[in-house]
């Protein structure tokens, strides 16, 4: 019986083809690709057909073949049956697969070919996109900075917009509050970078075609002394596949495992199938590679600081996000942004979402504050008090408002009693009971700059109102001071304060309405760090929900050699390197150590890098550029989009492709595993299919298609795709999610994307953090922290050794009582590189803080002759040139005779960067202000020993982790000095004459650190 | 009959680009024969946000002015235009025809608002169209308020006598009244951009310590009269705002019921933070 099915059941495939081809041309086109043929059958040969493939035509015949390049092979017929019949069971596949009971024979090329060709016929017919008329088709795709439709025509992208509902839309949720009624508009909203993307698909730095370095001979000289230097060739696909295969093979047979790297950069282009946690993770898994590891580059601070305050350790640091737009609204009377631009941050996937709320806070005249050495973009839009610290001072300015608190008996000494612990200790630190030096607002003044009125004012007004600490980008960690010196210091610091003053009190928590909104919490689409088809369940969040829901075959790196980030070079050019490791499990995991090389494997000696970020977002980034020089890097192959940054350092580069010339699935702001439900930064939920809009520009190929031909050649092409397309990968994403519950597939493939319905308002999420403050068990719906990590009954209490907020804490007692760096209760000491940096501060007098850009989203959107370019808070034109903005304050400009617009030289021991200066009453005197993340590296003479004037200002910042028990980027303030440029000088230094005397004075201190 | 007009909140630009960017993707390499020729890649911004810095570290405000073409009912490159190149439509849109104003370089100058931009590769003078294109073809909205978030721009098709009483309602003024132009473009909150503050704080010493001064009552005085008056806050910080920067010459008296009294004299040009000031 399952003999004669299994006959139909092929027989009723050959047809398939046939039909296929004669309605579809693209289809008919790919059948004329190979001449082979194919067979299925079961293993013991009673049953089967097979498939001549011959100049694009199908002949198909009952029976075995002799010899066919390609067998398909089922256990048995009833096996076949149970597996090919529709509905197809995807569990069904992977365990046949894993049992054995199904196995592919043949060359990888024939094979994949057929499986693919198989899947292809199925998904031949599907109709994508709304007709506008006039040969135009709207299609749907996703950014980093929002949903858009894009209007396209002849093949060409004519226009990129925002999604503006409709009537078949659901309607937004509405907060009450005050006696106002607040709505988000039926839109969304798309950040600068997400606006710009027309200009990035079309930009002229494109990568179009492989390239291969012209003096890098994989079978001679490699030259790695010139990478940076010398020019490329243009080669073939096939080339290129060849030679990555053969390095991957050869650094594995000369030298062993570990030998080869992989570093990715912290973002993608987005969705669930192409994301570098998704396919990129599948196949350097599949290859076993050495993983640059990260450092938690966002959360700095909160993770190496505040976890172990109030635990979180699975959010990174931070704590949970829900109700707090409505709670803000309704009950605080004051907001403190403290270090906080989410107007300039967007929260990082949020586009301008928040913006809307936060303008609802003007209307409602709740009284807001900004601590922030510049006058950012949500003071601008905001207005209110401004108080402009010296950077990396803010722990002293947080520690005299806790005195002014505790001095004037203007805390919650009630909730302090009951929900924490070890406020004894602290407080006799910041009375001066422990050191002799009370924590004054005059004290801190000295500190900060910040006149000590100022800081008792304030510390008046928040000891009295019920205030929200917005701190950081999402207003409860993320970005701005916690990537500096003093992150963790500061991060601590701020939990302390709203732990006194009743955290989770109506109208007291942290948060500056970016994150909390009353979306549906319920619904489940998988969030990126999901790992979408990756099939790893260690290194991405996958083993959460997304494993179950979309059965695939795991991967797993045997390779488990790691190298700390933030020593990349120093690994690479001295095989060694220290770190810890960044692992939210639980509170104790980041006290785990990492030794390079790992005892037993290899140092590396090739590197697999994803994109071209880097230099202008890691620190002391000519680091980067000199390792790329190293003999030590037999090896070096970029997959990248764009012709920037260090894919310039390349042996061999890829050409990636965009997000807009392939397939694929996501949820705007998604983000899963340690942001979960990143959604609720939105005011509304949507989820789209992410169209192929357009075909990939030249030879380009998506990462799925590139990792494949790599896989192909190394037999891994079966296991890498499971036989499929991405296309069909983000079918299986779709299957996965709640979302056929409520749209057919059809449906979603044309109209391209779905608003989730508003929250019942009976049903929104509880607000954060009231059953803490009530001494209720959790109720917020959120699986962390695990079940082991509570001390009481399961869900009372938080992750601390007490269960509660620790104002000394626990875990760091158990670690290392006595790390002068990170003591068990928060300490102000000053940053190692600031105003009190002995011999560096005279010779590099001016603080630069380099936080993260407006307009660009790290390296995306910035240079590669974008539109972006063209805004002059951005980048500057002056002689042809966009230059990067360097913001001063007038006084410190005119004492170095700095004209607005200006070229200067900014710089340090470290490096030099070509500047336009913008002289700007925003930023306090004795600071400079320049964003982060510039993708344009351009050395003006020998790279890695040159100023450049690309504008990456990260060449300047301090490689020195936060903690030496630690892995913790400080990168995001400097001590620099800045001159006028004469347009001619390319050594590092201020030019002749202060070259001079830094020769005079020898090495800094500055140079020091960086050692 | 009902015709466009624009509306832009000066308080609620924050300058995101999202407009500008709209408008730069809308045109570069797009032809819209009888509305626009192609926007080149840089050195147009059809769509102008401009910054103003009032103040100084660290009693500073800043506001952002979005300057696009007005579409004025009097406008100067209509009377500049030959051949009919610039001409108003029926919906109160002014549209520079790129095939008829070919080689008018002179429309730059005509335009008081700086609003016109020339093409130097296709030699044609270029602006912002209302994306009269879109809104021909069923669009409800230019793309300019779609892409912003935050409500700053709203375009609205009523007749003028409506309009004016939106103006009226809202007070919204334009931007340069006095040229005459009578421009569809109007702007809220426009004071933000286009006036000046003065601004102090009040500190007191006592036993060493110095404390900000909340509650003092600060008068302002022009000429003698009385032109404003406010309490300090909780910092001891204290604004008048809404002032013209036409020069003259001020008195900020200063009273505290216990603290005392001070007065100071202010000669304005330009927004100016006084400073600490002690009683």
């Amino acid at each position: 019986m399952g003999a004669t099915k299994f006959s139909l059941i092929l027989f009723g495939l050959a047809q398939t083809l046939k039909i296929q081809a004669r309605r579809y041309p693209a289809f008919a086109e790919r059948l004329k690709e190979k001449n082979f043929t194919a067979q299925m059958r079961t293993k013991d040969g009673k049953a089967g057909r097979y498939f001549t493939f011959k100049d694009g035509k199908v002949i198909s015949r009952k029976g075995l073949h002799p010899n066919p390049e390609v067998d398909l092979i089922f256990k048995d017929a009833k096996t076949a049956v149970g597996l090919l019949m529709p509905p197809i069971d995807q569990l069904k596949q992977i365990n046949a697969i894993k049992d054995f009971n199904l196995a592919l024979e043949g060359p990888d090329e024939l094979t994949n070919w057929f499986t693919q060709t198989v899947m292809k016929s199925q998904t031949a017919g599907w109709k994508y996109g709304i007709d506008m008329g006039g040969g135009v088709t709207r299609y749907t795709n996703m950014t980093n900075g929002g949903p858009v439709f894009l209007y396209v025509k002849d093949g060409k992208i004519l226009r990129m917009t925002p999604i503006t509902f409709t009537e078949d839309d659901p309607e937004p949720w509405t907060i009450e509050a005050h006696g106002k009624k607040f709505t988000p508009p039926r839109k969304t909203s798309l950040a600068p970078h997400g606006m710009n993307w027309k200009s990035m698909v079309y930009s002229p730095d494109r990568l179009l075609y492989p390239m291969k370095r012209v003096d890098f001979d994989p079978n001679g000289e490699r030259n790695p002394q010139n990478r940076g230097i010398s020019g490329y060739e243009r080669i073939s696909w096939d080339e290129a596949f060849d030679i990555v295969a053969n390095e991957i093979k050869r650094a594995k047979r000369v030298h062993g495992p570990g030998s080869i790297a992989n570093s990715h950069g912290s973002h993608h282009t987005w969705g669930n199938v192409g994301y570098y946690l998704s396919a990129n993770f599948r196949f350097v898994n599949a290859i076993g590679m050495t993983r640059v590891h990260h450092n938690p580059d966002s959360w700095e601070g909160w993770y190496w600081g505040a976890s172990h305050h109030w635990g979180g350790s699975l959010r990174v640091g931070q704590s949970e996000t829900y109700g707090g737009v409505e709670d803000c609204l309704q009950n605080s009377e004051m907001v403190v942004f403290w270090s906080s631009n989410p107007e300039g941050t967007s929260g990082s996937y949020g586009s301008y979402e928040g913006a809307i709320r936060r303008k609802w806070l003007k209307e409602l005249g709740i009284k807001v504050v900004h601590i922030d050495p510049y006058y950012n973009d949500t003071a601008q839009f905001l207005g209110g008090k401004w108080l402009a610290p010296r950077p990396t001072t803010s722990p002293a300015l947080a520690l005299a408002i806790a005195y002014v608190w505790i001095d004037e008996d203007l805390y919650d000494k009630d909730y302090v009693e009951k929900r924490t612990h070890g406020f004894d200790k602290w407080r006799d630190y910041v009375m001066g009971k422990e050191d002799g030096v009370p924590k004054t607002p005059e004290w801190a003044a000295e500190e900060t700059g910040v006149p000590a009125k100022d800081i008792r004012a304030l510390a008046r007004e928040w000891g009295t109102k019920r205030t929200y600490l917005g701190a950081g980008g999402w207003g409860n960690g993320h970005g701005g001071a916690c990537r500096n010196a003093t992150g963790i210091q500061w991060a601590r610091t701020m939990v302390c304060l709203v732990a006194m003053q009743g955290l989770g009190k109506p109208g007291v928590s942290m948060g500056n309405l970016q994150w909390g909104t009353p979306v549906d919490t319920n619904f489940y689409f998988p969030g990126y760090a999901e790992g979408g088809m990756s099939g790893d369940l260690h290194h991405t969040a996958m083993s959460v929900e997304l494993y179950q829901r979309m059965p695939q075959l795991p991967s797993m790196n045997t390779n488990d050699q790691l190298i700390p980030r933030l020593q990349l070079p120093e690994a690479i050019m001295n095989d060694k390197a220290e770190g810890y490791v960044w692992n939210g499990v639980s509170i104790e995991a980041q006290f785990n150590k990492i030794s390079y090389p790992k005892p037993g494997f290899s140092p590396v000696r090739m590197l697999y890098k994803y994109g071209g970020s880097i230099i202008g977002t890691m620190s002391n980034s000519n680091r980067h550029v000199k390792m790329y020089q190293s003999k030590n890097l037999e090896f070096v192959v970029n997959q990248s989009i764009w012709f920037e940054g260090e894919a310039k350092f390349a042996d061999v580069i890829l050409p990636a492709c965009t997000n807009f010339e392939r397939p694929d699935i996501s949820e705007w702001a998604a983000l899963g595993g340690y942001a979960h439900h990143g959604q609720t930064q939105l005011n509304h939920r949507v989820i789209v299919f992410q169209h192929e809009v357009i075909k990939p520009m030249g030879e380009s190929k998506s990462d799925y298609e590139i990792f494949n031909g790599i896989c192909k050649r190394l037999g891994l092409s079966a296991y890498f795709s499971e036989g499929m397309t991405e296309l069909d990968w983000v079918k299986r994403v779709f299957e996965a999610s709640d979302l056929p519950k409520i749209i057919s597939w059809k449906k979603f493939l044309r109209k391209g994307y779905v608003v989730l319905p508003a929250e019942k308002e009976e049903l929104r999420a509880p607000v954060s953090w009231r059953w803490f403050y009530e001494g209720r068990k959790k109720d917020v719906p959120e699986p962390m922290p695990l079940p082991s990590d509570y001390t009481e009954e399961y869900l009372m209490g938080l992750q601390t050794q007490s269960g509660k907020l620790e104002f000394e804490c626990e875990s760091l007692k158990r670690f290392d009582a006595e790390d002068p760096e990170r003591p068990p209760i928060v300490k102000y000491t000053p940053s190692w590189e600031g105003h009190r940096s002995e011999g560096v501060a005279d010779k590099y007098p001016l603080q630069l803080i380099t936080p993260h850009p407006r307009f660009s989203f790290h390296t995306q959107g910035d240079a590669k002759d974008s539109f972006i370019n063209n805004i002059e808070e951005h980048r500057i034109l002056v002689d042809g040139y966009y230059y990067w903005v360097i913001r001063m304050n007038p006084a410190d400009a005119a004492a170095r005779g700095i004209t607005n617009r200006s070229l200067v030289n900014v710089h340090n021991d470290r490096a030099g960067v070509i500047c336009a200066a913008r002289l700007t009453e925003r930023i306090r005197p004795g600071t400079v202000h320049g964003y982060e993340s510039c993708a344009n590296y351009d050395p003006l003479g020998e790279p890695g020993n040159s100023i450049d004037r690309g504008g990456c200002l990260n060449l300047l910042t301090p490689n020195r982790s936060q903690l030496k028990k630690g892995h913790s980027m400080a990168a995001a303030a400097a001590l620099v000095e800045i001159v006028p440029w004469n347009g001619k000088d390319t050594a590092i230094g201020g030019g002749a004459k202060a070259g001079a005397s830094a020769k005079k004075t020898g090495k800094s201190k500055v140079a020091v650190a960086a050692e | 009959m009902k015709k466009w007009n624009l509306i832009v909140d000066v308080d609620n630009c924050t300058n995101c680009n999202g407009c500008v960017l709209a408008c730069h993707d809308e045109h570069f390499e797009n032809d819209f024969p009888g509305y626009a020729a192609p926007m080149p890649k840089h050195g147009h911004s059809w769509i102008d946000i401009r910054q103003k810095v009032r103040g100084t570290s660290p009693v500073v405000d800043v506001a952002y002015l979005p300057v696009m073409c007005q579409h004025c009912d009097e406008a100067p490159c209509i009377a500049a235009a030959k051949n009919g190149a610039a001409s108003k439509r029926a919906d109160g849109i002014v549209i520079i025809d790129p095939a008829k104003a070919k080689g008018q370089k002179e429309l730059i100058d005509s335009c008081p608002y700086g609003a016109i931009w020339w093409n130097e590769e296709l030699q044609v003078p270029q602006h912002w169209i209302f994306d009269a294109h879109l809104l021909d073809a069923g669009w409800t909205e230019p793309r300019a308020q779609q892409s912003c978030a935050t409500g700053a721009i709203r375009a609205v098709k009523v007749e003028d006598a409506e309009m004016l009483r939106i103006a009226e309602e809202e007070g919204l003024k334009h931007l340069n009244p006095e040229l005459g132009t009578k421009p569809r473009v109007w702007y809220a909150n426009l004071d933000r951009y286009t006036s000046c503050f003065i601004a102090g704080s009040i500190e007191t010493e006592a036993k060493g310590i110095v404390d900000c001064v909340e509650g003092a009552r600060i008068v302002l005085k022009r000429g003698g009269e009385q032109v404003q008056e406010t309490v300090s806050d909780n910092y001891g910080d204290f604004k008048f705002d809404g002032l013209a920067e036409d020069g003259a010459s001020y008195k900020v008296e200063i009273s505290h019921d216990r603290l005392g009294s001070k007065s100071l004299d202010v000669k304005l040009k330009d927004s100016v933070y006084l400073g600490a000031i002690s009683l």
